[in-house]
């Protein structure tokens, strides 16, 4: 059993899980409520919670299933509760309908998801990427999204810190993609003093009760404040998306809504965007890579480079917004771009969107099944190509 | 515990107006059918509110999908109108984070123990302190008319054009069955009754289930030989048995009736107590 951290007033150094790290991540970020159901490979999320939550005064509860899941961290949020749930693939397929309402509804909570491969019950024990586009285009009616993807379990820690400010700060689910690999992967990481951490509070209400509105919105990109439910501040979380500036319905009103909640994120795409760039500058042969991937790339770039021939990674941090304007810097002198990844090539996609003008190739490195894909596998692929 | 009081009376509907209500828009209306039942159960509720005195600014009303759901626009309070059955999941998350809210969950039959029956009968199995009110009027209203968990076997529907085959549930036994510890049905004829059992619910210290019986003549009625609202009002009068006078019965004499009054009223460990109770173990201990 993991030695219990109660002092989160000093920082220290332990030997975590991924998994251990995202729990820790959300504490230090504020997270008080969990609700779950557990999952392989992100059971030991749910684990973890059961044990700090009543440590830290928040509170953990067992679920029924992910759709209860999802409905009880939104309401928790909706009290004023920073809130997080953690799943796998089947799971965030079942609170896919949640995670759009919660969108539409611009209530803040954290989805992390444990990617396993397969579809259906899959690989339960294993590790994949499969779930970018479900992160993306799962909930119906396509909203925009906020993804970040970890690549260490030090990162694991940052990201839930980083994730849990932004659904805040926009008042809208994030998803913190991560795998089985770096869920159960451990590694050594120095904890902060979590009185040090930033922490962004939602936008809250001012001004008289009897004029505020829950979705007071006046210009598209606007982000209204959000009043807790039992504040003196009536708050109304709807889920039919009828509401504008002006409180109508309408088909009017439902443009203004639906564009609003892709708005008020791409407006901002500066505050969400993280990527990794190492040569890039003058790099013949890019690797885009994310996730663990990233780090068996990171090899194969360095082994191109003892062999002098110019090789750069861009890594993605954020994989929703799609960092479209950075792949294509990092692209700049590209000849070959290469994708490396445990899913049939969804981030591939997006790359090639990136350089449709573009005349470098772009060829994807793709494992369906749980190993991870090694630097000789994707060094494999550029012969025949350099 | 508290109990209403036998000799309250109630006041002109403008004292009820004016702290629990949110009334429509000149230019619009209530978005009831004309006569729905709906209409009458709201008045208990916002009376029952007023009874107990709560503070509107702590409560929180949950709704889901259905006819019912618009009723917490028209009710001063916070209000959570979620996705179709997630009431009692939703409200699990807004009691556990902050427990001195009154959380009230207004669900439809649907709601309640189709989509949502999950939700509902764990939120019984933890005594999770909100009260669920189930607004049962035997089909799916507002998609317009289909059969569904509750509707009485034999009757036509949308979606039953030959007559309902499937068995339907009795909403209070579920409650009952999943460990809920306030259970009373009433119907919306019975407005004063059905007032004291939602002031009891809301009063009762664990997971409380009030069934309403509530007239769709326009979409259930209709089909079923009742076209009017008076007409399901006065079947619900003449149908109508207490708990006390049904148990004085045979099962056949019962059988077809409406049993309305309490069924259950228990005490048993409340989830949100027995969390803070954790909390304090756990931190002392730390």
């Amino acid at each position: 059993m993991t030695a219990t951290i109660t002092a989160t007033a000093k920082a220290t150094r332990r030997l975590l899980m991924g998994n251990e790290a995202i729990c820790e991540g959300a504490i230090a970020a504020g997270v008080r409520f969990y609700a779950g159901y557990p999952i392989t490979p992100a059971t030991e999320i749910a684990e973890y919670m059961s044990r700090r939550m009543p440590e830290v005064a928040g509170k953990y509860v067992q679920m029924e299933d992910e759709v209860g899941s999802i409905y009880a961290i939104m309401g928790a949020s909706g009290a004023g509760a920073r809130a997080m749930t953690a799943t796998s693939g089947p799971g965030i397929g079942l609170m896919q309908e949640g995670i759009g309402s919660a969108a539409a509804m611009e209530i803040p909570l954290v989805v992390v998801v444990v990617s396993r491969p397969g579809p259906g019950a899959g690989d339960a024990t294993g590790s994949g990427q499969c779930d970018v586009m479900q992160a993306r285009y799962g909930p119906n009616g396509d909203n925009a999204v906020i993804a970040l993807t970890p690549s260490t379990v030090a990162e694991s820690f940052w990201l839930t810190v980083k994730a849990v400010n932004l659904a805040e700060r926009f008042r809208t689910p994030v998803i913190l993609l991560t795998e089985g690999l770096l869920g159960h992967m451990r590694e050594v990481i120095d904890l902060p003093d979590y009185s040090k951490i930033e922490r962004i509070e939602r936008p809250r209400p001012s001004g008289p009760p009897e004029k505020y509105e829950t979705y007071a919105l006046h210009k598209i990109d606007e982000i209204s404040p959000m009043a807790d439910f039992g504040s003196k501040y009536r708050s109304v979380l709807h889920y039919v998306p009828n509401h504008n500036y002006a409180g109508r319905t309408g088909q009017d009103a439902l443009k203004f809504t639906l564009n609003h909640f892709h708005a008020k994120i791409e407006s901002r795409r500066d505050e969400i965007i993280m990527t990794e760039s190492l040569h890039t500058d003058d790099a013949e042969v890019l690797f885009v890579a994310y996730g663990t991937q990233a780090r068996s790339a990171h090899e194969a770039m360095n082994r191109l480079r003892a062999r002098g021939k110019k090789a750069g990674m861009l890594r993605l941090i954020t994989l929703w917004p799609f960092p479209y304007e950075e792949v294509k810097q990092a692209a700049r002198a590209a000849k070959v771009v290469l994708v490396p990844e445990m899913n049939t090539g969804q981030v591939q996609g997006e790359v090639l969107k990136a350089l449709r003008r573009h005349p470098a190739e772009v060829l994807g490195v793709n494992h369906l099944h749980s190993d991870p894909i090694t630097p000789e596998e994707i060094l494999d692929k550029l012969t025949g190509v350099l | 515990m508290t109990t209403v009081r036998k000799t309250y009376k109630p006041l002109p509907m403008e004292h009820y107006i004016e702290n629990y209500a949110i009334m429509p828009a000149v230019d619009d209306h209530f978005r009831y059918c004309p006569g729905c039942g709906l209409g009458l159960a709201q008045s208990a509720v916002v009376r029952a509110f007023d009874y107990l005195k709560l503070d509107p600014s702590k409560i929180v009303t949950v709704s889901g999908s259905g006819c019912y759901a618009v009723m917490g626009q028209y009710i001063k309070a916070h209000q959570f109108h979620g996705p179709h059955g997630a009431g009692a999941a939703a409200a699990t998350g807004i009691k556990l984070a902050n427990p001195e809210l009154t959380v009230i969950c207004l669900q439809g039959d649907g709601d309640a123990v189709s989509i949502g029956a999950g939700h509902f009968v764990h939120g019984a199995r933890r005594n999770i302190d909100i009260t669920v009110i189930v607004f049962n009027n035997f089909v799916f209203g507002e998609t317009g008319g289909q059969g569904g968990p509750t509707t009485p076997l034999g009757s036509k529907t949308e979606t039953s054009p030959y007559g309902m085959i499937e068995n339907s549930f009795d909403i209070c036994q579920l409650a009952i069955g999943a460990g809920a510890t306030y259970v009373a049905r009433s119907t919306v004829y019975h407005a004063w009754h059905l007032t004291k059992c939602v002031a009891n619910a809301i009063a009762h210290k664990g997971f409380s289930v009030v069934e309403v019986l509530q007239n769709c003549h326009e979409l259930w009625g209709r089909r079923n030989g009742m076209p009017q609202a008076s007409q399901m009002l006065n079947w619900y009068r003449d149908d109508s048995i207490t708990v006390a006078q049904a148990k004085e019965m045979s099962p056949e004499q019962v059988k077809g009736k409406f049993v309305i009054g309490e069924f259950v009223r228990s005490d048993k460990p409340e989830i949100g107590e027995e969390y803070a109770k954790l909390i304090a173990r756990v931190q002392k201990k730390g």
